[in-house]
């Protein structure tokens, strides 16, 4: 199988050279690794373990022993974000998987058939789209009740018309190219040239809006913890966390503060890292964004 | 013209009818009976089919869809099964601070984020215009949710300036209502404004590389001038797309700052439902903010036609 990328002129070692010289690229690289090795880590080792309540420490400040404080149950803060990580990590990457999983097919069939199945796709996609993830969560915790795979489905739903979208933009640019006539002439149809041509050009676009959509599936998970209809505890997350700390304001701010900032973190990470990619791997995206 | 207005038209309402179908569907789903949970486990089966009956739940799966949507044209999403009264009622108490809520986040996010991003559009590459990119790279990151703890942490703990929640209703003077919707709405405006300044800059930029912007100011236009008259004008398709998005974020926003805030708006509603298993309170609310995202996207379709002159004299 040949794939025809639109970027061959551009070796490898030209492409990892622009990279080492992109800022927001590598402020989002040292950002995002760091946050992916503290969920990682949190499966070998927290501070404490953040299933066990220690009444007697209960909402202690920020200290040598408890470096970001503890919750009213006397839990290590620090330990909670920790294993907190591994919760909106796993919830927004099955999302983007779910979205890129129906989105991306449905994008690029709608773009290579056009016509009555390019409106009926796109209509249906204006149908998703009218439903913000937040409203498909009540309703799917209406049903179901709450609990953290509702949010990865409330999510995931939200995100397929976002990716559908995309793909069939990048598709509809691709198509009318020459190397796409050569392989209609070469006999191909256009199931096998999306395969072959399409979605490999296309990949860029992709993986932009992918790190595009992880950062809001992090913010939209904390945001479904945070009301209930998220993880349900005693599994720590970030938005849970964020709820507990409301009420205690006054007495422990440290609460608030600290699971707020990893939210933060991330998503800043994942955001530079985005921008970062798509500046590296095609200047003209930048300008359009 | 006419053609272009009509076909949005007509999708915005076929949206609307999907959309209704779905919800309906959702309801129809849920398990347990509503006649069951409204007279509680005691009751015989005599009366709950009776009830059940009288509530129409036993007509044909069309039927009752083509009565709840009537009711919904007509404003009558029937009655809570908690709180006895018809659901309209319900909503109306609340729509008045849930919809100023997400009104003047909107306003607000618009107000900061246009002179931000013709600032740094204006400046690009400058230091001003990095600056200003990095804050908006940050409130891109920020959950609105916890911004808001940490403006009640700082103004109402801290500071005593504001109250730190509740809402002492429109009937209690515009000044104090107004006053308790100040910290939400902003911690609902800056994480957009931050979007909504990004999109501003990029499209400004865009549109002031165009030769006309380059003929404008050769006939000696003042860059100002220019600026605003020119290029915003220009730029505002993709700046009135993100609006639209960005109010359909707000709405779902004001769910769930409502909650921060103990403000007594749609969220606080519906989550009591939730909680509750009121499920037709659930779901008129989620129709009736469904209903408003459809609108608003038709309203910012539309104004492309007023701001754009070639859409309007294209077929």
């Amino acid at each position: 199988m040949t794939l025809h990328v639109d970027i061959p002129e551009e070796t490898l070692a030209r492409i990892l050279a622009k990279a080492f010289r992109n800022r927001s690229f590598l402020i989002g690289l040292v950002i995002t690794a760091l946050v992916a090795a503290v969920a990682v880590l949190s499966y070998l080792w927290t501070p404490y373990d953040v299933t066990k309540l220690v009444i007697s420490d209960k909402t202690q400040s920020p200290s040598l022993a408890h470096w970001f404080g503890t919750d009213h149950f006397g839990r290590d803060i620090l330990s909670m974000i920790m294993v907190g990580a591994r919760n909106s990590i796993a919830v927004a990457l099955v999302a983007v998987g779910i979205g890129m999983g129906v989105g991306v097919p449905f994008g690029a069939f709608a773009a290579a058939r056009g016509g009555l199945i390019d409106e009926v796709l796109m209509r249906m996609n204006d149908l998703v789209f009218a439903f913000p993830a937040l409203l498909s969560a009540i309703m799917i915790t209406a049903i179901f009740g709450p609990g953290a795979i509702n949010a990865i489905i409330a999510i995931g739903i939200f995100n397929i018309p976002v990716f559908a979208r995309v793909a069939r933009a990048g598709a509809l640019a691709i198509w009318p190219r020459e190397f796409i006539l050569a392989a209609r002439a070469a006999g191909k149809g256009s199931t096998l040239i999306t395969i072959e041509h399409i979605l490999p050009n296309i990949a860029t676009l992709l993986l932009v809006q992918g790190t595009i959509q992880f950062a809001l599936g992090i913010l939209a998970e904390a945001g479904l913890s945070y009301v209930g209809l998220g993880a349900q505890p005693p599994m720590p997350s970030w938005g849970r966390m964020l709820f507990d700390a409301q009420t205690r304001m006054v007495v422990a701010p440290w609460m608030a503060i600290f699971p707020g900032m990893a939210i933060v973190a991330t998503v800043l990470g994942l955001n530079l890292l985005g921008d970062g990619i798509a500046d590296i791997l095609d200047p003209k995206s930048r300008r359009q964004r | 013209m006419t053609a272009y207005l009509l076909k949005r038209l007509i999708i915005a309402l076929a949206t609307l009818v999907l959309a209704s179908m779905v919800v309906f569907a959702v309801l129809e789903i849920i398990p347990g009976d509503p006649a069951r949970l409204m007279l509680g486990l005691n009751a015989s089966a005599d009366q709950v089919e009776v009830l059940r009956n009288q509530m129409g739940l036993n007509a044909p799966l069309a039927l009752r869809y083509l009565h709840w949507a009537g009711g919904l044209l007509s404003l009558d999403f029937g009655r809570s099964y908690t709180y006895s009264v018809p659901v309209i009622d319900l909503v109306r108490e609340r729509v008045v601070v849930s919809l100023p809520l997400a009104l003047i986040a909107l306003a607000l996010s618009t107000i900061i984020a246009i002179p931000v991003g013709l600032y740094s559009a204006s400046r690009r590459g400058q230091a001003g215009d990095t600056i200003a990119m990095g804050a908006t790279q940050f409130g891109v990151a920020v959950p609105n949710f916890w911004f808001a703890l940490m403006l009640i942490y700082l103004f109402a703990v801290w500071l005593r300036l504001v109250p730190a929640g509740g809402f002492p209703g429109w009937s209690a003077g515009v000044w104090p209502a107004l006053k308790s919707l100040l910290l939400p709405s902003v911690a609902l405006a800056l994480p957009q404004a931050a979007i909504l300044a990004r999109v501003a800059r990029s499209a400004l930029i865009e549109v002031l590389n165009e030769d006309y912007i380059r003929t404008a100011r050769a006939k000696g236009l003042p860059y100002r001038a220019v600026l605003w008259r020119h290029a915003l004008r220009n730029a505002m398709i993709p700046v009135l797309t993100i609006l639209g998005l960005q109010f359909a974020f707000l709405l779902a926003g004001t769910i769930i700052i409502e909650n921060v805030f103990y403000l007594p708006g749609l969220g606080r509603l519906v989550f009591q439902a939730i909680t509750q298993r009121d499920l037709i309170v659930v779901e008129s609310v989620v129709m009736l903010l469904v209903a408003a995202v459809i609108a608003v996207n038709l309203i910012v379709d539309l104004s492309y036609a007023v701001v754009d002159p070639r859409l309007r004299s294209r077929q």
